[in-house]
């Protein structure tokens, strides 16, 4: 299995066909693909949010008043609104490809898509509901 | 990095979960519904105890830290991908996963350091 591939002197450069760097441009599918993609950077960005929050409830109730002020500031919730809706978009699309990464067999029965989809949205109102909850009780 | 490779996709894809269920509605609230006053955001009291909670804080590693390398890995292949940057692997997956790194540091000093 270790033989080296011979090659001859001055080999051909393979033929590459050059791609544009706005390939994702091109085609309606194309741009939705790297939307996904891009999610990850709002994704991001809550996270940071949530560890900018925690650092403000460690230092005592002036910090996390001044945390809740920023929030209100309109820079903010653009962001948080463009954000939303991005995170959105990744939530959707990741429930719906569940089905395609996850094959749930019962009693030698592939569990249809459906079912499995059906799972995942009731869970996502579960807990969607429980966080809401608890935050929402204080 | 081959050997860590099936990791990598692990965290993404626990990441991607985790986002998926729990940051919308996270956001929803904290991002829009508190700071437009549609509904009253949690008084001081109430989150210290909260966060101070060992479940609380479990939950709130959880829910930084796997977010955080699910953007790593994706972002690392967008860059790839969409700009084109293969000579740059090396660059580039250091500076994500190495970003996630931090990220989930801080999150677990500040869990550790709340009383």
């Amino acid at each position: 299995m270790s033989a080296e591939p011979h090659y001859t002197l001055y080999h051909p450069r393979w033929y590459r066909h050059r791609v544009s760097v706005w390939w994702w441009l091109k085609k309606g599918s194309y741009a939705l693909f790297v939307l996904r993609e891009l999610t990850s950077v709002f994704v991001a960005f809550v996270a940071v949010v949530y560890l900018w929050q925690l650092r403000a409830i460690g230092q005592g109730p002036e910090a996390y008043g001044q945390f809740l002020a920023r929030m209100k500031t309109p820079p903010f919730l653009l962001l948080n609104a463009i954000t939303f809706l991005l995170v959105l978009f990744h939530a959707i699309t990741w429930l719906n490809l569940t089905p395609a990464a996850m094959v749930v067999r019962l009693r030698g029965k592939r569990v249809p898509d459906w079912a499995i989809l059906a799972g995942n949205y009731a869970a996502w109102l579960v807990l969607s509901a429980a966080v809401a909850f608890v935050l929402l009780r204080g | 990095m081959a050997r860590i490779t099936p990791l990598l996709w692990l965290l993404f894809s626990a990441g991607g979960t985790v986002a998926a269920f729990l940051f919308p509605i996270h956001l929803l609230l904290t991002g829009l519904a508190f700071p437009l006053g549609w509904l009253d955001p949690p008084r001081y009291d109430y989150v210290q105890r909260l966060v101070a909670h060992p479940v609380t804080r479990l939950y709130l590693l959880v829910l930084i830290s796997l977010p955080l390398f699910h953007w790593a890995h994706r972002f690392r292949y967008t860059l790839y991908d969409g700009l084109q940057l293969k000579h740059l692997t090396a660059l580039i997956a250091v500076l994500c996963y190495g970003a996630a790194l931090v990220g989930t540091a801080a999150a677990a000093y500040l869990l550790w350091s709340i009383a």
